[in-house]
């Protein structure tokens, strides 16, 4: 049944002079994929440890399933799963220990809920009697998730689970999720990957503790404001410079062996480019319009400034 | 262009107890390169880089690294080389200047150096405002600049990155590949690990560890050619899954 899972209001969160969080507010939808993408310092960190009540926020109100984070922060502790970002399981117990032990604080038992995990578990089945500290990294990753699920929580979080974690694992883990997904239960989950940001249903877009955008990923795309061309060349570090000073030209990002180039308004002749590129000397040059990639979308939200705060005007000041 | 060898490695093998870790890895860097070493999580990079650091011996093996044998002239490797890794490079609770002058200390650099080293490489990030604040009071983006810098101040022939560039936002991690690329157009070799496959792109070759061994090892536009794959990610992927 659809409605709001989690919902947040006007939150910050300050650690001395630094401001972590600034005004946050959005609403998540039962049994969203909602996924943070932003760098360390965007504030991913603190608005989880609020969401999960190890942390108290210095203004706004939040609630989980319709609890609130300070009031009913026991039931809050009862219904949610968390996966922080730091490894956090017992190193010295075994794997199948720690799964008992998290069961059992939970008041429930491994059997009672083996179907929820199965599939995660099994993979690390065979290591079962050994230590937790003495896995693997992607092996710690799928014990932490079993963990963190094995109550059956109604709200899961997760705090980078894939930071760190090699391309093929990174792959692995979003499987999972979306397989819990199907099962219903709310995800929330960081990440400084942008590439992952099209796994998820929605995605809030971080810097700096504020919230750039927040839409479906799609949207996210749809929204960029400019134009873009993929040129490749051999010779990407010249290539990037001189791109810079091409007239009309937004931006020069380096993606990989191509450079993505934007321009503001009008359209930039791509046979025009390929000429002034030759005349730099560049050899097989290619040029093609392609559509922005989430980190197109970061990088330009990164370069436009936050809308002034609403200023009092108050007496007869005049607006020319 | 990349003619001359800084790092040779030949049947380089590492074991810890029954585990092989590195299963005789045979490869050579050239002076001057930017060098991609990839691998998925537990495939042996770090076993292999602290190897090439002279911070480990190897169980068997010929390396030489900056010229220098890596069993018996492991303190001139050390001299010849930088080391940066995203965690442990710098020091909290030592101010921006302390920290540079203090590896220049280390590195075993003369007053007259680290006075003049250290002020060209404030000027140079443009941290002169900075300059008295506690490392834990900066960005990571910032200490992440500044760490690549100290790592080359003695300048070394070649330099270690170990996932440089992990949590910063997509535009300073662009700004520290111009630094990369700069290092490397001035001469210093670069051995880099990364698990952002992008970045795997910006490098001259790229090798790639699967289970201790080296699955693959070439320019990028080779291996995605070899492999029938659209970028460096896919070729990853379809190594490490085999």
């Amino acid at each position: 049944m659809p409605g709001t899972s989690v919902s947040v209001q006007h939150l910050t969160k300050r650690y001395g002079e630094t401001v972590a969080l600034d005004d946050i507010s959005f609403d998540i939808a039962r049994g969203e994929l909602f996924g943070f993408i932003g760098p360390d310092g965007a504030g991913k960190t603190t608005l989880i440890r609020i969401l999960t009540t190890l942390l108290l926020a210095d203004t706004g109100t939040c609630s989980v399933e319709g609890f609130d984070v300070v009031k009913n922060y026991r039931k809050i502790r009862k219904i949610s799963g968390y996966m922080p970002g730091k490894f956090s399981l017992y190193p010295d117990l075994t794997v199948a220990e720690n799964l008992k032990f998290f069961a059992t604080i939970f008041g429930t038992t491994i059997e009672e809920n083996y179907d929820l995990v199965r599939d995660i578990y099994q993979q690390i089945e065979p290591f079962k009697n050994r230590k937790a500290g003495k896995l693997s990294g992607g092996m710690k990753q799928k014990l932490a998730l079993s963990c963190a699920m094995i109550h059956k929580p109604e709200v899961l979080f997760l705090d980078e689970p894939t930071t760190g974690v090699d391309a093929v694992s990174r792959l692995e883990f979003w499987d999972m999720l979306k397989r819990l997904k199907a099962s219903g239960i709310t995800i929330l989950v960081s990440t400084p990957y942008m590439d992952e940001a099209g796994m998820c249903d929605r995605v809030a877009l971080m810097q700096n503790g504020r919230i750039m955008t927040i839409s479906s990923p799609q949207q996210v795309i749809r929204n960029y404001p400019l134009s873009l061309l993929s040129v490749k060349a051999g010779d990407i570090y010249n290539l990037l410079g001189e791109l810079r000073e091409y007239p009309g030209v937004h931006s020069v990002y380096a993606f990989g062996q191509s450079a993505h180039v934007a321009f503001t308004g009008r359209i930039i002749e791509r046979e025009t480019l390929l000429g002034f590129l030759r005349d730099k000397k560049h050899e097989s040059v290619e040029v093609e319009p392609i559509t922005a990639t989430i980190e197109d979308c970061f990088m330009e939200l990164m370069n436009t400034p936050p809308p002034a705060p609403p200023q009092k005007r108050e007496g007869s000041a005049t607006v020319a | 262009m990349h003619t001359e060898n800084i790092i040779t490695v030949k049947n380089l093998v590492k074991k810890f107890g029954s585990f092989v870790a590195n299963d005789h890895l045979t490869f050579e860097v050239k002076k001057g390169e930017i060098f991609g070493f990839l691998g998925a999580n537990g495939a042996g990079k770090t076993t292999a880089i602290k190897i090439l650091c002279g911070l480990s011996y190897p169980t068997s093996g010929e390396l030489t690294v900056a010229g220098f044998d890596i069993y018996t002239q492991r303190e001139k490797v050390k001299k010849n080389i930088g080391y940066m890794s995203q965690r442990f490079s710098l020091y909290d609770d030592l101010t921006v200047y302390e920290n540079i002058r203090f590896y220049g200390g280390i590195y075993g650099l003369r007053k007259k150096e680290i006075d003049s080293r250290s002020h060209d490489l404030m000027a140079r990030l443009g941290f002169e405002s900075a300059r008295d604040k506690l490392l834990g009071e900066i960005p990571l983006g910032w200490k992440q600049k500044l760490a690549f810098s100290v790592a080359i101040l003695h300048h070394p022939q070649i330099v270690f990155l170990d996932e440089p560039t992990g949590g910063v936002d997509p535009i300073t991690r662009r700004q520290f590949w111009d630094m990369i690329f700069e290092t490397a157009h001035n001469g210093i070799t670069v051995f880099v690990t990364t698990h952002y496959m992008d970045e795997a792109e910006y490098c001259d070759r790229v090798s790639i560890m699967v289970d201790g061994r080296i699955a693959a090892l070439d320019t990028p536009d080779n291996l995605k050619q070899q492999y029938h794959a659209a970028s460096m990610n896919d070729v990853f992927i379809k190594l490490a899954r085999a």
